[in-house]
């Protein structure tokens, strides 16, 4: 007993002592990769993205630049003060010089306020929050892969196009679900569609849908817009299953859904959803062979439009970052960035493309619906391409984000 | 002097220089978090520890106290001494409305009501407009104490906290240590002896009650000054549960265990998070073994091996 005590007092002296690294010569950059490594996001991003920035160190070529390169990895448990936490320490103690992914939208705003303030370059990919380049955005900070803007812009104006045209919302009742909502709203109308209605539920601990199934199902509406995320999506799409409400054509979209999403509810049940990522592992031969390459990291998950973000980001990092020469992109995160916001980048995950002012990477967006289980040739073959909108459709306009940075 | 005996001034001595040396060793935003937690641990601890009270509703109080701290210091410019007052001040003002109604049940239906009602404020977080949703405030300025000294590097800051966090622990053990705290403790040990003698105990409860959602909101303050953002992390019923879990592991009933065990969830929090998934395995297996092996809590522990009241 005495021993155990003593034992259990020394491990946590022991993990208290702060991590003493020797210093190498050369300087060496570092990229941190801040994501949810055991909680809700851990799958769309978590180990997998930590893998796919390992592969564009690999990728990169930067070893053979001579430049020495590190990745840390740590889980910001979805919380905002131990995500800025870790950040701070990150760079203060062990001179982290890119923070990258940090999904969670409180998170990952907080985390740009670090970087700026400690001058760093951060790469976020993972948050969906339209702030991080609208009102809140600095010049130290990129965003990739998807906001909540782009997501409402090709759901809702695509699926009008394609003849989807009176729409009925299930809403999470909290800022991001009434946004998510707005935003669609402001698409179907502006194609054309009409909203008929929209329900909302109370945000957290709603985990029956029915009643706000049946009211969508009485609208009459062609397609059922759910603004909410993760496990209330999947309630959502699981329950209008049951209820069997797409089987008289009505369409239910999802407006943000992931690929592990749809693998985990199963193509019998999610067949048939819209959705929309601006990355699927299946569109073309280079996205084909960028996941190959990745899966013999992440073998168990595929990557999403998240992980293939930390992927670009990091990859267009290093190129500047060795074009620059290591110690110069150590001293200066925002002149990095501005780099890194003039030169136009090229990779297999998302193909050529450009960085804007206010640190938004311009992506086309496109609109998936899920494979029938018929048409799925594997367990990762879930998507087929419904509509595509231009990189200019799915982001604002530079004038309506509020952005400090564009208007200096 | 302040009823130390002379073994807590030995421990006050040591935690007083640790305070002061260990900014030297390890990173000071870490420290500041840990003093934060151990002075909202220390107000918690005042009632479960010295009145009997299991409020596991706390987190409303330090979430509160963080959102007018950043708010005030943010939209109104308030200076940071005064924000973290107003956060205290607020915390204390829905303390009397919580403990007004939640004082009167007991025992179990005491702990559901203070949940209840904390629920009810996260609730209030989520919709306000004021708070952000779940993005936060974020962006609070230090600011300037007193209007002239920048608290923007870290040390600075630091030394605030240090001395927010002394202050409020001094305030705390005073209360324990007056006539009042000794019948504070009667009520603990046997309240309906305690109506016996004439004491009027629901008043004592309720003042126990609002002193320590006051120093709870001036924690919650200082600790969304400290990182610059007040979110709903911070309301959040597992904010609650957290607490508790500081104070049972650092020892109930004790004056210093609720920092020991602010140290320790912090730095598990803190220094584990490179091992991702495992955080929360090795968070449950330490507090499993901490159950077992030191029913007391780490301090209580230490204490009775000593044979002294710390």
């Amino acid at each position: 007993m005495l021993l155990s005590r003593r034992g259990l007092i020394g491990a946590t002296a022991a993990a208290a002592l702060p991590a003493v690294r020797a210093r190498a010569q050369a300087p060496v950059l570092k990229l941190g990769v801040l994501n949810d490594m055991s909680g809700t996001y851990r799958d769309v991003s978590g180990p997998t993205s930590v893998a796919c920035v390992r592969q564009a160190v690999e990728d990169s070529g930067a070893a053979a630049r001579g430049l020495h390169i590190e990745v840390l990895s740590g889980d910001h448990q979805n919380k905002p003060d131990v995500g800025a936490g870790i950040a701070r320490q990150w760079i203060d103690r062990d001179g982290v010089d890119v923070i990258l992914d940090v999904p969670t939208s409180s998170v990952a705003l907080a985390v740009a306020t670090v970087a700026k303030e400690k001058n760093k370059v951060y790469i976020n990919s993972g948050a969906g929050t339209p702030d991080l380049t609208g009102r809140q955005c600095n010049a130290n900070t990129l965003h990739w892969s998807y906001d909540t803007y782009m997501l409402a812009a090709s759901t809702g104006a695509a699926t009008v196009k394609g003849g989807g045209d009176t729409w009925f919302f299930i809403t999470a009742d909290y800022v991001f679900g009434q946004q998510l909502q707005r935003d669609a709203t402001t698409f179907v109308t502006r194609s054309g569609g009409r909203v008929l209605g929209a329900a909302a539920y109370p945000f957290p601990d709603t985990s029956d849908f029915s009643s706000f199934l049946l009211q969508a199902q009485a609208s009459r509406a062609k397609v059922i817009g759910f603004a909410n995320a993760g496990g209330d999506t999947v309630n959502c799409i699981k329950q209008a299953h049951e209820f069997g409400i797409t089987q008289n054509g009505t369409r239910l979209a999802a407006l943000l859904a992931t690929l592990q999403v749809v693998h985990a509810t199963g193509l019998e049940t999610a067949q048939g959803l819209l959705l929309t990522e601006s990355f699927y592992w299946d569109l073309n031969d280079r996205t084909r062979a960028f996941t190959k390459r990745v899966v013999s990291k992440s073998p168990t998950n595929y990557p999403n439009l998240e992980q293939a973000g930390a992927y670009a980001g990091a990859l267009h990092y290093l190129k500047i970052a060795a074009d620059m020469g290591a110690a110069s992109a150590k001293a200066d995160g925002a002149a990095t960035v501005a780099r890194m916001k003039a030169t136009p980048f090229d990779d297999d995950a998302f193909g050529k493309g450009s960085i804007r002012e206010d640190g938004r990477v311009m992506l086309p967006a496109f609109l998936f619906e899920v494979k029938k289980p018929s048409e799925s040739r594997g367990e990762w073959d879930l998507y087929k391409l419904v509509a595509t909108t231009p990189a200019e459709g799915a982001a604002p306009p530079l004038a309506e984000e509020h952005c400090p940075l564009v208007h200096t | 002097m302040w009823g130390f005996s002379r073994a807590q001034a030995a421990a006050l001595l040591v935690m007083v220089v640790l305070v002061v040396v260990s900014p030297a060793v390890l990173y000071p935003v870490f420290l500041m978090k840990v003093l934060c937690f151990a002075l909202f641990a220390c107000a918690f601890n005042l009632l479960i520890g010295y009145v009997g009270l299991l409020s596991f509703g706390h987190a409303a109080f330090f979430g509160m106290g963080s959102y007018i701290s950043a708010w005030t210091a943010k939209n109104w410019g308030l200076s940071p001494e005064l924000a973290i007052l107003l956060g205290g001040l607020v915390g204390m003002a829905l303390g009397v409305i919580v403990g007004w109604l939640a004082i009167k049940r007991q025992g179990l239906y005491f702990a559901m009501i203070t949940l209840a009602l904390s629920q009810m404020i996260y609730f209030i977080c989520v919709e306000a407009p004021f708070t952000g949703g779940e993005d936060g405030i974020q962006q609070v300025p230090r600011g300037r104490l007193f209007g002239f000294i920048s608290l923007n590097p870290d040390m600075a800051m630091y030394w605030v906290t240090a001395i927010v966090f002394l202050a409020g622990f001094l305030f705390i053990h005073r209360i324990v240590h007056s006539p009042f705290g000794q019948v504070l403790k009667a009520i603990r040990e046997n309240e309906p002896r305690a109506v016996s003698l004439g004491y009027r105990t629901n008043d004592y409860k309720l003042i126990a009650f609002v002193l320590s959602t006051f120093v709870a909101g001036i924690a919650g303050g200082t600790k969304a000054i400290v990182f610059g953002i007040a979110t709903l992390t911070d309301v959040h019923w597992s904010m609650s549960g957290e607490v508790v879990l500081i104070t049972l592991l650092g020892g109930l009933g004790t004056i210093f265990g609720p920092v020991v065990g602010a140290l320790v969830v912090s730095a598990m929090e803190n220094y584990l998070a490179q091992f991702g998934a495992w955080v929360t395995v090795t968070q449950g297996v330490i507090f499993v073994a901490c159950v077992l092996a030191f029913r007391r809590g780490i301090v209580g522990e230490i204490g009775a091996k000593l044979r002294l009241a710390l």
